[in-house]
């Protein structure tokens, strides 16, 4: 059976060159559903990357009970005193964090851009930030440095440029990197001149925490919900950042998978019609085939390799333009849960490869099941006069 | 002994509201070893019963026995099968696979056999030298005459050697000397290979070349000696 499958296969794929033209539309159409399925996915996957690289399990967030993002939330010098004296603390960065209207380098729109009010305990906090041109904030002076994504996205942000906020000149002074998390897409500056300038006085909007081992982190967060000088609460940075991006996540999925479904039709159809034609081109080689002896199954097996064949062709087409068109390549969207810009790298990963492989498998495979079918079963003699 | 026995066979087919029948109680034997030519107007039934004999379709009633084996009670399955140990089909036209080398459609039937691929090889190569076209194993059929397709397509019928070679209309495509060669071929067949065959043919001159001749008209059999 193995022989007669491989046999009638082989024969199908050899004649592919004699119907190029409407197996191309198959492929051509299913490569189309998995380039934008992967792509779609590899925005959805690199922007809950980006909020969830900047998550430690080392690390907490102290903020405003209740409060649903660091916008909404402050926290006085008391508080920030209190959190500093608990014994799961290591390491501690009260910050500030305000939004200001930045034009985009894409369409020149404004659009909100995180500055974040810090002191050089932020560094310490976070050793995942570098330096990657010019040099650090120097304090008490009106100096921003500018995370790669936000350099990258938004107009002026360039270093030694001077960027306006509040009517005031910033000089851009650095550069930084945080291993592709959502602090690139922000401009940080010292905080006590960005608490004046944004007349914010002595409060902050949160202070991230160092612990001792991620292991405190339960200890920690009960200590600062028990203390009642406090109206804090304390979440592990890896679970704030995965509520953070949670319902754009699923936005970017739910789209991608309904443009996705609405394009896998017009391939299915587009497979559908190839193989049929396809099937219709070799009515009389099939029943020649059926006649010397080979059972239906091994046509039906054949038809299907075929389809199948094409549309894992036409996955991996798609696949690829995926990650050469689009892996790597940086955007922003604004992120709801904290009113800003996030800047982010699509991330085609294999998972997503093999996933555009299978949806083109499994359209090859309903695609190509009824014309193998209508193979399977022609009838002998007429199928034998070409009818 | 009697090679292919049909009994009160009857074939109909089913034209919008109408039934037509082809074959209308055909009884018949052909002997082993036997060159039977089959005549008659289009639509009197030959190619039906043609195929019936090669088990290609179901009869509609009565019986069709192939070396004692009853074919109208054996499934498509069973029928596929048998087909491939039993018969090898000469068409018209040829109907080889524009894809595959001559020595490659040859070898087709023998895909159905347990035989290594060398083998396969060897049989190929040996029915290619029966029918002369050992040095056209390369071809493809678009390289090749009518009249030497119509050679690959015999040396494809009997590369699996089969009992009985099934021939429907194997001149009708071809010129006169063309034809001849290939019935001199189909002679040899039979004289020197001991095929039985049994050939539809519109062409009075390829039924001389039978050693019996059956004449059909309106689904009946109408015998005379060749």
């Amino acid at each position: 059976m193995l022989a007669q499958i491989l046999a009638v296969t082989w024969m199908n794929l050899r004649s592919l060159p004699l119907r190029l033209g409407s197996s191309s539309v198959v492929v051509v159409g299913i490569a189309g559903v998995v380039a934008v399925l992967v792509t779609l996915l590899a925005m959805a996957g690199g922007f809950s990357a980006a909020l969830e690289r900047g998550g430690s399990p080392e690390r907490a967030l102290v903020q405003r009970a209740g409060a649903n993002s660091e916008m909404s939330s402050t926290l006085n010098p008391e508080d920030v005193r209190i959190l500093s004296t608990m014994p799961e603390v290591a390491a501690y960065s009260p910050e500030l964090y305000v939004v200001a209207d930045v034009p985009k380098r894409s369409n020149r729109q404004p659009a909100n851009l995180v500055i974040r009010g810090v002191r050089s305990d932020a560094f310490a906090v976070r050793p995942e930030i570098e330096i990657v041109a010019g040099r650090a904030l120097a304090p008490g002076k009106r100096e921003l440095i500018a995370g790669r994504g936000a350099a990258a996205e938004f107009l002026g942000i360039d270093l030694g440029a001077k960027v306006d906020l509040r009517n005031n000149d910033w000089t851009v002074v650095g550069l930084f990197t945080a291993e592709g998390s959502a602090y690139e897409s922000e401009l940080w500056a010292d905080l006590p001149v960005a608490q004046s300038a944004f007349r914010r006085g002595a409060t902050v909007q949160s202070v991230r925490v160092r612990l001792t081992s991620a292991d405190a982190l339960e200890a920690f967060a009960a200590r600062v919900e028990d203390d009642r000088r406090l109206e804090l609460e304390a979440l592990g940075e890896e679970e704030f950042y995965a509520g953070q991006s949670k319902s754009m996540d699923a936005l970017i999925r739910g789209f991608g998978y309904t443009v996705a479904v609405i394009m896998a039709f017009g391939a299915f159809f587009a497979a559908l019609n190839t193989m049929f034609t396809a099937v219709s081109a070799r009515t009389v080689e099939i029943a020649t085939l059926r006649a010397l002896g080979f059972g239906g199954g091994a046509v039906l097996a054949s038809v299907m390799a075929e389809a199948t064949g094409l549309a894992l062709l036409g996955g991996a087409l798609g696949g690829a333009v995926a990650y050469f068109g689009f892996n790597g390549f940086t955007v922003s969207t604004l992120n709801n849960a904290s009113f800003s810009q996030v800047a982010f790298d699509f991330a085609v990963t294999p998972e997503l490869l093999i996933l555009g492989l299978l949806w083109a498998l499994g359209l090859g495979l309903v695609g190509g099941l009824l014309p193998a079918a209508q193979a399977a079963r022609l009838p002998i003699v007429t199928a034998l006069r070409g009818e | 002994m009697a090679l292919v026995r049909c009994q009160d066979l009857q074939k109909s087919f089913v034209k919008g509201r109408e039934t037509v029948e082809v074959l209308d109680g055909i009884n018949l034997e052909i002997q082993q070893g036997d060159f039977l030519a089959l005549m008659g107007p289009s639509g009197s039934g030959k190619t039906t019963l043609l195929n019936l004999i090669g088990g290609l379709d179901h009869p509609s009633a009565g019986a069709v026995e192939v070396g004692g084996v009853p074919l109208n009670e054996m499934s498509a399955r069973q029928l596929a099968k048998w087909r491939a140990e039993n018969i090898g089909f000469v068409f018209q036209f040829y109907n080889l696979l524009p894809v595959l080398s001559a020595q490659r459609n040859v070898e087709l039937p023998l895909l159905l056999t347990p035989l290594s691929s060398r083998q396969r090889k060897a049989n190929a190569a040996t029915a290619l030298k029966i029918v002369g076209l050992e040095d056209r194993a390369k071809h493809k059929p678009g390289e090749l005459s009518g009249g030497q397709q119509q050679r690959v397509a015999i040396a494809r019928a009997i590369v699996a050697d089969p009992t009985l070679l099934v021939c429907d209309e194997p001149t009708g495509d071809l010129d006169r000397e063309t034809a001849d060669e290939i019935l001199s071929l189909l002679e040899v067949l039979n004289q020197e290979h001991g095929k039985t065959i049994i050939m539809v043919t519109h062409d009075p001159k390829a039924a001389e070349r039978a050693a019996q001749v059956l004449r059909m008209d309106k689904g009946r059999l109408a015998q005379e000696a060749a």
